[in-house]
């Protein structure tokens, strides 16, 4: 692997950029490892990379049914954010946060996070109390949120409707400056390039059909589509999927899986400065540096594993998005998507080990997974290394379902996130 | 959209006049201070989450406002049976046929 930078990025220049080379190895599956990772998305490549640099475990493979990036890392609207209601919350995201400030250094590579803000619209006044009980929340866990007036909204937004009479008045907004967005690939493909580096084993189109354990329980590897591998430890780290993989170790989750839509507008010259995000009617929007708009949707209401969802689901966001930003009523979308999102009853995730030795699971991040991507991945491999979580992910449990401990994200905003 | 046939109407209406309900099939207890806090969490929280067929409930809310059980097959969306609440959970061996 080589080095990005300006004297490489010269010399490369000059001929042609023909030089790079390919960014991660294609391996064949060895015999054993002393850990396997399920599902090669941000959070599980974060995984093994954090697991190779921090914890010096380097006979890791990390497995993947389709190809790296390709599921919800790949699906997401990339919008990144702290500001959660609960202590536990605010340290975990808050943790993701900070290692996004200098993740592109960390990894050699440009995983352009910019740090636009987050705004959260208040439409009612339910919304503007439940914003300022954040605010406060947030002031005394160290995250950063301050209140804007509507004027003050429409200023660092200005394609933002404020009229009085808008079908959703905005009655003010919730403004996180060290929020943003960051381009979903290059976090994959940099964990996926760095880890690869270090020994890691990222074996594509390789999916798992069982999970093997030994009369004693704990487990022994996994039934794969490329034959059977060993291992002293598994990490589940597989998103929507993840119910149907902790069967296989007869671990039934407090899981649902639901699809969730995003969409994109045809390219157009820079006129949306950051990102907005509307709970109360459902619609996220921020602009792309290829110039469209990328739109977050709503989940169906029911379970499903179809990787699509129901069409009235955007026109409702639509609706909204063109009711919020007049500007945008003629726009063109260009694409849309779903991706499958595992829910958890208390809406906040599951970065835990589980009843079956060697065998732990990171999953529940329901629809606002990419933000954590760092955090979630840091916290989760020191989980596997020391096999005790980290005290960032200690409350994330599985065992707060049994003890009633939730993390009742749920409940403080009154929608999945 | 899905075209959803309410058992009670006896027609195919649109998705986006029912609402869907969860898992059926789960059995409240009548005293909840007798269950133990692992029985608790199977009943309240724990989810079959099937990739397969689902056994569920849906309400025919902007219509008759009945509830109703399905079973529909989570890849395909595909509603495979619908019937009336109180009737019995279909065998395993059904379930089975309608995948047929």
């Amino acid at each position: 692997m080589r080095n990005f930078n300006a004297l490489n990025l010269a010399r490369e220049a000059l001929r042609g950029h023909k030089g790079w080379g390919q960014q991660w190895r294609n391996p064949e599956p060895k015999k054993s490892y002393d850990v396997i990772i399920v599902g090669a998305g941000g959070h599980g490549l974060g995984t093994a990379y954090y697991l190779a640099k921090e914890h010096g475990i380097k006979n890791i493979a990390v497995l993947e049914k389709g190809w790296l990036g390709g599921g919800n890392t790949g699906r997401n609207t990339t919008i990144i954010r702290s500001n959660y209601l609960y202590d536990e919350s605010a340290g975990l995201y808050n943790h993701a946060v900070k290692l996004w400030e200098t993740l592109s250094q960390e990894l050699n590579y440009n995983v352009m996070f910019s740090q636009r803000g987050v705004m959260m619209l208040a439409h009612n006044v339910h919304d503007v109390q439940s914003a300022q009980r954040h605010i406060h929340a947030n002031r005394l866990n160290g995250v950063d949120n301050e209140w804007l007036t509507p004027q003050q909204a429409k200023d660092y937004c200005p394609p933002l409707n404020i009229s009085r009479d808008a079908r959703y008045p905005v009655m003010g907004a919730a403004l996180q400056r060290r929020g943003g967005v960051a381009r979903h690939d290059a976090v994959a493909w940099g964990y996926a390039r760095q880890a690869s580096a270090m020994g890691v084993d990222i074996i594509q189109n390789c999916e798992v059909t069982g999970i093997n354990r030994a009369p004693g329980g704990e487990v022994t590897g996994v039934e794969t589509t490329k034959g059977t591998i060993g291992a002293k430890q598994v990490g589940v780290v597989a998103a929507g999927h993840t119910s149907v993989l902790m069967e296989m170790a007869g671990v039934q989750m407090p899981l649902e899986s639901y699809p969730l839509q995003a969409l994109v507008s045809e390219p157009v010259k820079p006129v949306f400065p950051c990102v907005v995000m509307s709970n109360a009617v459902h619609a996220y929007i921020s602009q792309s540096d290829k110039g469209e708009l990328v739109i977050g949707a709503g989940t169906d209401s029911y379970l499903s594993y179809s990787q699509t969802g129901s069409m009235h689901i955007l026109q409702h966001t639509l609706d909204a998005i063109v009711e919020l930003y007049p500007m945008f009523n003629r726009m063109k979308m260009l694409r849309t998507w779903g991706g499958i999102v595992d829910v958890t009853p208390d809406r906040s995730p599951i970065l835990s080990k589980t009843p079956v030795k060697g065998l732990y699971v990171n999953c529940g991040w329901g629809t606002g997974g990419f933000k954590a991507t760092p955090g979630s991945a840091n916290v989760f491999a020191h989980t596997i290394a020391r096999d005790e979580p980290h005290k960032i992910n200690a409350g994330f449990n599985l065992d707060r379902f049994r003890n009633g401990r939730l993390i009742d994200e749920a409940a403080a905003a009154a929608v999945a996130h | 959209m899905l075209l959803i046939h309410c058992p009670y109407c006896k027609q195919d209406r649109p998705e986006l006049e029912f609402a869907n309900a969860g898992e059926s099939h789960i059995i409240r207890p009548k005293d909840m201070s007798d269950m133990s806090n692992a029985e608790f969490e199977k009943m309240f929280f724990i989810r079959d989450n099937p990739k397969g067929v689902s056994l569920e409930r849906w309400r025919h809310i902007h219509g008759c406002g009945r509830f109703f059980n399905a079973l529909r097959h989570t890849v395909s969306d595909k509603f495979l049976k619908v019937y009336k609440a109180g009737e019995p959970r279909p065998s395993e061996s059904e379930i089975a046929e309608l995948m047929k």
